[in-house]
């Protein structure tokens, strides 16, 4: 039971993550029908500027609170990842807007492996530790189950993050552009939304969850490097996938629901396979999901479009 | 031969048979040439010949049918892994090349169908997703099938594969020809890896212009249409993946055995995204481009590794950019510049049976 109750909760604090990024990709989908292959690479240029800036405040004021710190470190890795998310659409997607179908996807690729290689340019090959500013002491709520304060913390601000999206979509006029726009651009652009605006603006907007959700992970696993934005950037669009891409609340349910698949089959997968597979093949399962949802129900569960649209 | 004289610039057009000898005499004295600068280099363009047997095979799935696939590597892993399966002392058994190559090939097929099945369906951006995610599961379990049972030997590899041996020729030795004459082994690596390059090309020659090579072109250009005028693209699709994985494995085998050695780490997503890169550079569904592309971007890193790593050395005193930090590089700014500059690759495809009108947008897929 205690076990249970463990994988359900890393599961949770996973699976929020994957949600936010999720998020991005399927804001950007919804809009463009382009798979943002370079999203998870965003992840990781915010987490990696984060740590850039707390080893920099810590060398400054070695005295600063760890409140303030992962803040101000927010706060940079943020704007750094929006303007990255600006420059690739404006730059790249953007020309590529009626290209054959294949075009923006490899580039789209290329994009991805560009910040990697940029990032491995700028931070090394290495595995980076991620210094965990809040503590990560487990508690236990209940005999035997541990959750660390970081676990909570990255619970509850996806929450509210998640929430606030919402209500920007649903409440807000750039919301209410970017459906319209999402639902059909000639006729958005004829009702007078600016519709590169608001492209650029989801861009933005995935980004900056990118660099949430970027911190998070890599304080999560205490370790950041240049190509730890790959796994969770291909598990988050499965996520996606999951949930019916195009669909905010899909890709939320979605992600939730993938990091509890893999938190429960990375620890029964032994029982399962009679000791034959073990925890190492934890990152198959996205790819075994994902295959599943393509085949038996490519809608998602809560999406409404059609996956012949390419 | 009559595809691959466009990808001499100038003479191609005008004198294609000139072209042609030009590219005979180049192919066949291009390891003799390279021998000039030093043993590696003729290692380096056995390499390329590899890579131009998966940017062909690649060519076929993605240029001529039009399916995005980004684990093509795995095909190149199940080719390597069965050789050193079935050649090397790691299951001590050896079987005859003649064997194993089949094998390697058929193995290789069997993937790619088992892929194309769950993926028939799947257009474009969600395509070349799975695949990737195949990819990934193949190297996943390359690198944990040695427990509990050994199979793979996981991240360290298979070690002493048979060499190639061509009816008792043993590939890896030296050739002697007299007693003061002999021929290094990478030579004859590199005429027979030249055979099989210059085989592939005669028959994907012939299979774009077959019953096969049409629908398949029909079907990439518009699948509904396709399907309208009573091609099964079911089955294309499955023949595309599955003769695009056939080249993938025997390449893959070749590699196996000319390298000695197979482990995961050769096979990561990288190198699915340089063979893609290859056929993006040269020219989408297109055989000299193919060609080409695997020739300039399997050549070109290893040039930069000569030239920029001394340059660097001279002007900042440190090396800055490390060779596979420039390759990485070179292959994502040129998967990204040709999309947004040259889309349809340095050798643009010539649209054999579109008409005039239709030729612009079929040069830009």
């Amino acid at each position: 039971m205690e076990t249970l109750i463990q994988q359900l909760i890393n599961g949770l604090v996973i699976g929020s993550v994957y949600a936010l990024i999720a998020l991005g990709y399927t804001m950007v989908y919804g809009i463009l029908g382009l798979i943002n292959f370079a999203h998870g690479d965003v992840l990781m240029v915010g987490a990696l500027t984060a740590l850039q800036t707390m080893m920099f405040l810590m060398g400054v004021a070695p005295g600063m609170s760890p409140v303030y710190m992962l803040t101000i470190a927010l706060m940079v890795a943020i704007p750094v990842c929006i303007t990255l998310g600006f420059l690739m659409e404006r730059l790249a997607y953007r020309r590529l807007r009626n290209a054959p179908r294949l075009a923006p996807l490899i580039t789209a690729i290329g994009m991805s492996f560009l910040l990697q290689t940029v990032a491995m340019i700028l931070w090394g090959r290495n595995y980076h530790t991620f210094p965990q500013l809040i503590s990560t002491t487990p508690m236990q709520p209940i005999e035997g189950v541990f959750i660390t304060p970081v676990q909570v913390i990255i619970i509850a601000a996806s929450a509210a993050i998640m929430i606030g999206l919402s209500l920007l979509v649903t409440r807000t006029r750039i919301g209410r552009a970017m459906r319209a726009t999402a639902e059909n651009h000639r006729v958005a652009s004829l009702m007078g939304v600016d519709t590169n605006a608001v492209i650029a603006f989801t861009f933005v907007v995935g980004a900056a969850l990118a660099a949430v959700a970027g911190v998070m992970y890599a304080s999560n696993y205490g370790i950041a490097h240049y190509g730890m934005g790959f796994m969770p950037g291909l598990k988050a669009f499965t996520a996606a996938v999951l949930g019916g891409i195009g669909n905010l609340g899909g890709a939320m349910l979605g992600g939730i629901m993938l990091g509890l698949v893999e938190s429960f089959g990375a620890g029964y997968i032994e029982h399962l396979t009679f000791g034959f597979l073990n925890s190492s093949y934890q990152d198959i399962f996205a790819f075994i999901i994902l295959g599943l949802v393509l085949i038996f129900k490519p809608t998602g569960l809560l999406g409404e479009r059609v996956s012949d649209r390419a | 031969m009559n595809e691959l004289v466009s990808a001499v610039p100038w003479l191609g057009k005008r004198n294609p048979m000139a072209a042609r000898w030009l590219i005979i005499i180049l192919a066949l004295a291009a390891p003799i040439i390279a021998w000039q600068f030093g043993r590696s280099w003729v290692r380096i363009l056995d390499f390329a010949l590899l890579y131009m047997m998966l940017a062909l095979g690649l060519n076929l799935v993605v240029g001529f049918a039009g399916l995005l696939d980004l684990g093509y590597i795995a095909f190149y892993a199940v080719g390597a892994y069965t050789f050193a399966f079935l050649a090397s002392p790691h299951f001590d058994v050896h079987l005859p090349f003649w064997i194993v190559l089949p094998l390697g090939a058929a193995f290789a097929a069997l993937a790619g169908i088992m892929l194309g099945f769950p993926v028939l369906r799947l257009r474009g951006d969600y395509l070349a997703i799975v695949t990737l995610g195949f990819g990934e599961i193949i190297r996943i379990f390359m690198l944990n099938l040695n427990y509990p049972v050994n199979i793979t030997n996981g991240p360290q590899g298979i070690n002493m594969i048979d060499p190639i041996n061509l009816f008792g020729w043993d590939l890896s030795r030296n050739l002697q020809v007299t007693e003061t004459f002999s021929i290094n082994s990478l030579f004859l690596y590199y005429y027979f890896f030249l055979l099989c390059v210059a085989g592939s090309i005669l028959f994907i020659q012939r299979l774009q212009i077959s019953r096969v090579g049409r629908a398949w072109a029909a079907m990439r250009d518009d699948e509904l249409a396709a399907k309208a005028i009573g091609i099964n693209t079911r089955n294309m699709k499955l023949l595309a993946f599955s003769l695009g994985a056939t080249f993938g494995g025997v390449a893959g085998a070749l590699f196996g055995a000319f390298q000695g050695f197979v482990s995961p780490e050769s096979f990561s997503l990288m190198e699915s995204i340089a063979v893609l890169t290859m056929v993006v550079f040269g020219g989408m569904g297109n055989i000299a481009g193919a060609i080409v592309g695997a020739f300039v971007l399997a050549l070109l890193p290893e040039i930069l590794r000569d030239v920029a790593v001394p340059l660097q050395q001279t002007l900042f005193g440190t090396v800055i950019l490390d060779p596979e930090v420039l390759r990485m590089l070179l292959l994502s700014l040129a998967m990204i510049l040709m999309m947004l500059l040259r889309p349809s690759g340095m050798i643009p495809a010539r649209a054999r049976y579109a008409h005039a009108e239709n030729m612009k947008r079929e040069g830009a897929q």
